[in-house]
């Protein structure tokens, strides 16, 4: 079943700030494997010029992508979130994200396509910090796969 | 920024220290954690068999941000990474083993921007596989 097109476009209001803790990015790090102290030593990321520790690039992806699922549990939308996979993923930096910031997200979707019975949708994730300055954008491709033939 | 690399050392072609991680179902375990994933495909070997996985599988995140650690650990400065994005073309198989998988991952300069910018390349396989697509980063350097 094809998702409806006058989706596209369509905005959903502004998250929850997601405020962005020391420890959470020390954690993320430690599972990355990533031992750079601009990650954990705040004293380290003040050396490179930031008030704080800032986070690994893909660290903002967990508030994006949660973000992403008030559109994709849309029960207008109607996507069968349980063959969903992650096609492609991009992110375009103002700045790094850092502990202390409160990051709201909204996100818009940008397309919405059949191809070949899967449905593929293409979502934009605009993060901005409490002051309104915007940090970085994601864009997240998913693809629900179409169900297999009875 | 405090990029470690001059934008006048490098040109096109210029090659990346190149990497190698590893991945156990351990990583994976504290990956999820971390990130909020918690996806059974990722740690269950039974369902990600059910739903047609050769096995346990890395989260795709995951493996993006072991690929990208070749770039912040040659720039230094992780927060010079100006834009990153992939396309998640095969997965990475996590066997239950000691070995577990591997993610190789190589870099070249592909472009230079203005701006002090340069376009990296990325090429991330793993059991012989390309399993990112797409793969390219643009960062700012000194």
């Amino acid at each position: 079943m094809a998702l409806d097109q006058s989706f596209v476009g369509r905005s959903y209001p502004p998250t929850d700030p997601y405020e962005v803790g020391r420890e959470k990015i020390r954690e993320f790090a430690a599972a990355v494997g990533d031992t750079n102290p601009v990650y954990s030593d705040p004293e380290a990321a003040k050396s490179h010029g930031y008030p704080d520790v800032i986070a690994p690039p893909t660290f903002v992806f967990a508030i994006t992508f949660k973000a992403a699922g008030h559109v994709v549990e849309d029960p207008q939308l109607g996507l069968d979130y349980s063959r969903v996979v992650h096609g492609d993923q991009k992110f375009a930096y103002s700045r790094p994200v850092r502990a202390g910031d409160r990051l709201s997200v909204v996100s818009t979707i940008e397309s919405v396509k059949s191809l070949a019975g899967n449905d593929v949708i293409d979502i934009r994730g605009e993060v901005h910090d409490e002051t309104g300055e915007h940090v970085v954008t994601a864009w997240t491709k998913l693809v629900s796969r179409a169900p297999e033939e009875a | 920024m405090a990029a470690q690399i001059q934008y006048a050392d490098v040109e096109v072609g210029t090659e990346l220290p190149a990497a190698s991680f590893p991945v156990t179902r351990a990583t994976l375990v504290q990956y999820a954690g971390a990130s909020g994933d918690f996806n059974p495909i990722h740690w269950n070997e039974k369902f990600a068999k059910e739903v047609g996985l050769p096995d346990v599988i890395a989260h795709g995140m995951f493996t993006m941000a072991e690929a990208i650690r070749v770039v912040t650990d040659w720039v230094g400065d992780p927060g010079a990474v100006v834009e990153y994005g992939v396309r998640f073309t095969r997965p990475v198989v996590v066997p239950n083993d000691d070995q577990g998988g591997l993610i190789e991952v190589t870099a070249k300069v592909a472009a230079k921007l203005d701006d002090n910018r340069v376009r990296v390349d990325l090429t991330a396989t793993s059991a012989g596989q390309k399993v990112l697509g797409m793969s390219r980063a643009v960062v700012e350097l000194a």
